[in-house]
């Protein structure tokens, strides 16, 4: 069957999931780095966990399931749809960055495996673009939702 | 009681499968066919003579710290300093300038009271967490099995002190890449352990401690001789093993006359004295949800799919799927 005439849409909720995965993998990506404690933000009650590095890596990696997960929705929504909705300017940077972001990321969860070595100019180097992706979206995000440009247009 | 004397295994195994021989080359320096190299500690053997604590000295103290003083104010006023440079002649725990030290356990064997010595320094595990959960790679793992930290990156955080199952990294302030940055904010200084003598290691030659121990403590091999040499005198004696199994597994293994629990109580443990107790695999937990994430987008297309193939069969059982496409993506950052 072909589905026709027929676009994926995001309900709210799946929305309000994408931010809510967003600031779950900002917060415990920047977790990894040794500041939460430095600056007391891990001594805001229930804000603690966030100097814990072995509970922020878990955090990551679900939060990182959950972005997989509703980059998938959308993406097999988007090539599935009917007729193919066009990827906007804001959409296809953002889009970018996420696929850097997801590759790096990926990278670094395979080097977390027993037995796998990296040389360590690779590793500075997979950490570096990781954290310089995840500012540029940031930026991207702030730039796109002051403009409220949309990810997508109809043809 | 036979045991393979230092010459034979390395002659033996270590020559033969690993190829520590320079003829190899330095990349050649592991365990063979990818293997990690493991080093044996026979507990029976220490005399607590610390031959080994000054051959690493004299061996790796031109890799020990040289901070400049006045180190730089950090703010906020929670972050203190880690000073070891006056305190350099410390030898009874891990230090900056120390990264092996015998470590001692009252122990009753056969009735009677005595006192075991352990020689004692990072266990170099076989999926370290200070390495891998190091958020700017400064910290690698050799193929080789031995984990160390670059002094040229490493800005101190102490993360890799923090997750170690056995507290090893230890802290000089006023050293490094921090001091070059915003050493007032951010860093304080590099974290320093046992390198297993990488560096000697690639030549072709044994760690110092290794070669400086007067009783043949310590042998070095690929991994799986290692282990079943471990398990061969541990039959023999009625011994124990740790290391093998501990955080995931190890490349350091102790074989102990007595159990390790007794060996834990018979001792002092603290800040840069890692104790012996049974340590689960640090990194498992996540290394299981990575599983979860090859799932993740199959459920995420899947739901996709199934939700689009309900709307165009049937566009009044789900409007959502076609209505709030105009909408799409407005509100999301
Ligand atoms: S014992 Fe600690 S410092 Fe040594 S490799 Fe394991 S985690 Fe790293
Ligand atoms: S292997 Fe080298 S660095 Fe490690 S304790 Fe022995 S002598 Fe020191
Ligand atoms: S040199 Fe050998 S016998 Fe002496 S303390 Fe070190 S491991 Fe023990």
């Amino acid at each position: 069957m072909t589905p026709s005439a027929t676009v994926l849409g995001f309900p709210a909720y799946m929305k309000r999931l994408y931010a809510f995965t967003l600031v779950v993998l900002a917060l415990s990506g920047f977790a990894q780095m040794p500041i939460f404690k430095r600056y007391y933000i891990a001594d805001v009650p229930g804000l603690g966990w966030l100097a814990q590095y072995y509970v922020t890596h878990v955090m990551h990696y679900l939060g990182a399931a959950l972005l997989l997960g509703l980059v998938a929705y959308a993406v097999a929504g988007w090539l599935a749809g009917r007729p193919r909705p066009r990827l906007t300017g804001a959409g296809a940077v953002r889009a970018a960055l996420l696929v850097g972001l997801i590759v790096t990321g990926v990278l670094r969860v395979i080097k977390n495996f027993s037995g796998v070595y990296m040389s360590a100019d690779w590793i500075v180097f997979l950490d570096m673009l990781h954290i310089a992706l995840v500012l540029a979206y940031v930026m991207a995000a702030i730039w796109a939702a002051a403009g409220k440009k949309r990810w997508t247009t109809q043809p | 009681m036979p045991s393979i004397s230092r010459r034979h295994f390395l002659k033996g195994s270590m020559a033969a499968a690993c190829g520590l021989a320079v003829s190899r080359g330095a990349e050649a320096a592991d365990g063979g066919g990818g293997e990690p190299l493991a080093t044996l500690l026979d507990i029976r053997k220490c005399v607590g003579c610390e031959a080994c604590v000054l051959a690493c000295q004299e061996t790796n103290g031109h890799k020990y710290p040289q901070p400049k003083k006045p180190y730089p104010k950090m703010y906020p006023s929670r972050v203190k300093v880690s000073d070891w440079s006056d305190k350099q002649d410390v030898t009874d725990r891990l230090t900056p300038y120390n990264w092996l030290f015998i470590q001692h356990a009252t122990v009753t064997i056969d009735g009677e009271e005595t006192e075991l010595n352990i020689p004692r320094r990072c266990m170099h595990c076989v999926n370290p967490p200070c390495v891998k959960l190091c958020p700017w790679g400064a910290a690698r793992q050799e193929p080789n099995g031995l984990s160390r930290f670059d002094p040229n990156i490493c800005l101190g955080g102490n993360k890799c002190g923090e997750v170690c199952p056995w507290d090893v990294p230890q802290r000089q302030t006023g050293v490094g890449l921090y001091l070059d940055l915003l050493p007032s904010l951010a860093g304080n200084g590099v974290m320093y352990k046992c390198d297993r003598c990488y560096d000697r290691l690639a030549r072709g030659e044994l760690p110092a401690c290794i070669e400086a121990c007067p009783e043949g403590v310590q042998t070095i091999g690929p991994r799986s001789q290692i282990l079943a040499e471990a398990r061969r005198i541990a039959d023999e004696i009625g011994g124990y093993i740790y290391g093998a199994e501990e955080n995931g597994g190890t490349n350091t293994i102790y074989v102990s006359p007595v159990p390790f629990e007794e060996i834990n109580r018979g001792s002092e443990y603290g800040p840069g004295r890692p104790h012996m107790e049974p340590v689960e695999d640090q990194m498992k937990l996540g290394n299981r949800l990575a599983a979860a994430m090859v799932l993740a987008p199959l459920a995420g297309a899947g739901a996709a799919i199934s939700r689009m193939m309900r709307a165009a069969q049937g566009p009044e059982e789900d409007k959502t799927a076609t209505d709030s496409a105009p909408d799409e993506g407005r509100d999301r950052p």
